[in-house]
């Protein structure tokens, strides 16, 4: 099978995975050599994930064979998986926050003496020899509710490594990191590969692949589209070969003409759920006809900061002025009325509700205003026109608008919300991770609307987590860490890497 | 700081009492002692009688806490204790065998727990809810088998451990105990150890923060779960043998009387560590002893129905106010979905 000489160590044969009306996986080949990374890329709802799961465990393939160092192996659970020397990291981590470091790395393999006593000195000094071998510098003694992210991550391939495994799968490990942080995990990964361990690096980040990957294989779905070198391939290729059309990368947009201020943030304060104080001390102005965004790693206060400017979440200190009026205790429909619209971060907790059928779905930003309602009585005609026409200009993939909104995909959803919020008139649009999760095609799609907005004189706060996103739709960006803001750049001044540094809390 | 935060987190018990226990310990040490000079038989019986009032609450609030600290909360302590109270009157009754009676009684709590593992775990219902359904089965069924007029051989008796039990003010509260008495104080170090130093321990704990991190690294969350809330179970009924076969010796309606949810408010403030409950377990033991001294003597002069009050008011007052910022485990009360 192999075109190198190297060994192969885990071979998928013919992979196929049914649920219930849907092929994840079909027919899919996928071969990994020992100390080489491979990139599997693919957009959301490809089947990476499910793959993953497959050959870790989780799932069990409708058909095909998974052979690991030339032996056919059956995988009935992550046990399984991890006795043939396979890791794997998870998008989201799988640490238990209030136990340290080392308690972490041992759970489920512990070293025990007598009775189940477990050997902690024992669990700290292989963790340390762990961590100094490969380069992962990590306190033991830690605990993981005190860690940034990245020292998490590190923690989790530790795990890995502590049992033995030579295989491992980085499901999205990018995606909570900064731009610096991922290029100290990248060099982690090369250094692994050096001592022998074989990697499989899931993302959808372009840049990425080209950056560290040995091979490049893509998922298109559920089925394997074809596989290739970095040094054979271009960012807009791999972006082809994933969405199977031409892609348009680069967002078109004419320079702003910012008109007056429309949101001012005046030195806002915001506690968290638990109280804590999160957003300390915030202030901004987005004008008219200008994309302000909010760039930051996940969990430095945005959230915090787009509920309370959306009026779910008070303010401890500070106020917000919208239009002209000081909307610091306004409710969330008061904050509407003033023609604000809201592209919340969850979609499916905030954005639709979920057993609601479409129609419904497209009024709940103005439902008691006429032609939908008259009194207290619903005028079912207009919602269903209303609704029909949202759900084709704006290309929301439905065979009906009367089926649940949970019927929809990720990026049908996505541009539901977009439809009901921009179906009246704007004046603010906040937009918290308008494109988390959602397939090149409706990203294309939201950021074209979102830009069409601007130039129609809409004043636009982006949030986002996305660099890449922050930086095509952005005029000027303020970068949040901390809950404080660290600068504000103009879009011309805004490098990757300034952001980065800001984004980690230096000031670059 | 990192090795001092971990250090923290683990000796629980060194934690609760840096913050809490010194104090309360030695305003405890000079009241006794103050107590004793002036006033020593008194004195003696409050401290015995704390002891002896605690006893059900460590208990139940131990079964809480193995079941909240795997992800299940049980609000069913009550009826737990109830049903093997009840159970373990009758098999004292009928078999004049106490050591069987008291096995009885562990098991029907061990059994409802089962049920409520069932409830919570596999039909993944609702667990307050799952809780009230073995709160009305006790109340119920204890209600439809009760028959007065019932007798029994006697109850379990104080052991006397030698030398020990003839100090002064000590000997008579610490060592002059029945067995299950002794049994509650030696569980509070047994799961303390049990909890924290253990694989069973570490494995238990994570379930209960996170249960998918326990599952990816090959750890049965839901049978870790059915085991330890039967656990759990077994330990309440131990609480409710306590009540029939050790500390009044007969059967009544409903009498555990709010033991298993005053055990639950024991736990909270006890942060969810055994010796913390211990602790405020015995706070509790001291206000119920408190107001059956304070009704005997008749020395103030206030309805005994307010002095009865007593330790429920004193539950309300420590929930709302002193309780602080408790920490529960992070998955408690959410059945565990696997994907």
């Amino acid at each position: 099978m192999s075109n190198t000489d190297k060994q192969v160590v885990l071979e998928a044969k013919g992979i196929s995975k049914h649920f219930p009306g849907v092929i994840a996986n079909n027919n899919v080949d996928l071969a990994l050599h020992k100390g080489e990374i491979l990139a599997l890329l693919g957009e959301n709802g490809a089947g990476k994930s499910t793959l993953m799961n497959i050959l870790y465990g989780l799932y069990h393939p409708t058909e095909g064979e998974i052979w690991i160092k030339g032996q056919h192996v059956q995988l009935q659970s992550p046990r399984d998986a991890i006795a043939h020397g396979i890791g794997m990291v998870h998008q989201h981590f799988q640490l238990v926050p209030v136990m340290t470091v080392a308690e972490n790395v041992i759970l489920g393999a512990e070293v025990t003496t007598f009775a189940g006593r477990i050997d902690m000195r024992q669990a700290v000094r292989e963790v340390s020899e762990l961590s100094h071998k490969y380069g992962l510098a990590v306190d033991p003694n830690a605990v993981i509710e005190d860690l940034p992210v990245g020292i998490q991550q590190r923690v989790e391939i530790i795990k890995a490594l502590y049992r033995k495994a030579d295989i491992l799968i980085l499901d999205e490990p990018t995606a909570v990191l900064t731009p610096q942080e991922a290029n100290e995990l990248f060099q982690i990964m090369r250094e692994l590969t050096k001592q022998g361990v074989s990697i499989i690096f899931i993302t959808h980040k372009l840049k990425e692949v080209l950056a560290v990957a040995d091979q490049i294989a893509v998922l298109r779905r559920g089925e394997m589209v074809g596989s290739t070198l970095p040094s054979e391939a271009t960012e807009a290729s791999l972006a082809e070969m994933m969405v199977g059309r031409n892609v348009i990368l680069q967002v078109d947009k004419s320079e702003a003409h910012p008109g007056a201020a429309i949101l001012q943030v005046e030195d806002a304060h915001v506690l968290d759920d638990r109280k804590t104080s999160v957003v300390k001390g915030v202030s901004f102005e987005v004008r008219a006809g200008e994309v302000l965004g909010v760039a930051g790693v996940q969990g430095n206060g945005q959230r915090e900061l787009v509920e309370a400017l959306t009026g779910l979440r008070p303010l401890t200190q500070g106020r917000f002025i919208i239009d002209g009026h000081d909307a610091t205790r306004y409710t969330p429909r008061q904050i509407t009325d003033l023609d604000v619209a809201h592209i919340p971060e969850d979609r499916e907790k905030h954005g639709l509700v979920m057993a609601y059928p479409i129609e419904d779905n497209t009024i709940l930003n103005q439902y008691y205003e006429t032609p939908y309602s008259s009194g207290v009585i619903v005028n079912r005609k207009a919602i269903e026109n209303h609704a029909l026409k949202l759900v084709e200009e704006f290309d929301v993939r439905t065979p009906s608008v009367t089926v649940a909104a949970s019927t929809l995909s990720g990026g049908n959803k996505q541009k539901l919300i977009v439809a009901r919020e921009f179906s009246k008139p704007v004046k603010l649009l906040i937009a918290a991770q308008p494109t988390r999760g959602i397939d090149v095609g409706s990203i294309e799609f939201i950021h074209q609307q979102i830009i069409k907005q601007r130039d129609r004189g809409v004043a636009v706060l982006l949030v986002s987590a996305e660099l890449d996103e922050i930086m095509s739709l952005s005029d000027r960006i303020v970068v949040m860490f901390g809950g404080r803001i660290m600068a504000t750049l103009p879009i011309a001044e805004a490098t990757r890497e300034k952001l980065g540094l800001l984004m980690a809390g230096s000031h670059g | 700081m990192t090795s001092n935060v971990a250090l923290i987190k683990n000796s629980s018990w060194l934690d609760f009492l840096r913050k809490t226990g010194v104090w309360i310990s030695i305003l405890v040490v000079i009241g006794a002692i103050y107590g004793y000079l002036t006033e020593p038989q008194i004195t003696t019986s409050m401290l015995a009688s704390t002891l002896r009032q605690s006893t059900p609450l460590v208990l139940g609030a131990l079964c809480g806490l193995l079941g909240e600290r795997s992800g299940v909360i049980n609000i069913g302590i009550e009826g737990q204790m109830l049903l093997s109270a009840f159970t373990g009157f009758l098999a004292n009754v009928y078999t004049g065998n106490l050591l069987v009676a008291v096995m009885v009684g562990v098991l029907t709590g061990a059994l409802l727990g089962g049920l409520l593992a069932f409830m919570s775990v596999t039909l993944k219902m609702d667990q307050i809810i799952g809780g009230t359904v073995i709160n009305i089965l006790a109340l119920g069924l204890t209600g439809f088998f009760y028959q007065t007029g019932l007798t029994t051989q006697g109850k379990l008796q104080p052991i006397e451990l030698g030398p020990l039990a003839s100090l002064p003010l000590v000997g008579p509260v610490l060592f002059e105990n029945p067995p299950i008495t002794y049994l509650a104080i030696i569980l509070v170090f047994v799961m303390h150890y049990m909890l924290f130093y253990t694989r069973w321990g570490l494995r238990t704990r994570a379930i209960g923060e996170h249960p998918r991190a326990a599952d990816t690294v090959g750890i049965n969350v839901n049978r870790m779960r059915y085991i330890n809330v039967i656990i759990a179970g077994g330990i309440a009924g131990l609480a409710g043998a306590f009540l029939t076969l050790e500390a009044v010796g007969s059967f009544e309606r409903a009498m555990t009387n709010g033991r298993g949810f005053v055990a639950l408010a024991v736990m909270i403030f006890g942060k969810y560590m055994p010796f913390g409950v211990w602790g405020s377990a015995l706070l509790f033991g001291f206000a119920t002893a408190l107001q059956t001294q304070l009704q005997f003597s008749g020395t103030i002069q206030i309805p005994h129905q307010f002095i009865g009050m007593l330790p429920y008011l004193l539950t309300i007052v420590v929930l709302a106010g002193f309780v602080g910022r408790t920490r529960p485990p992070a998955s408690e009360g959410k059945p565990y979905e696997t994907e």
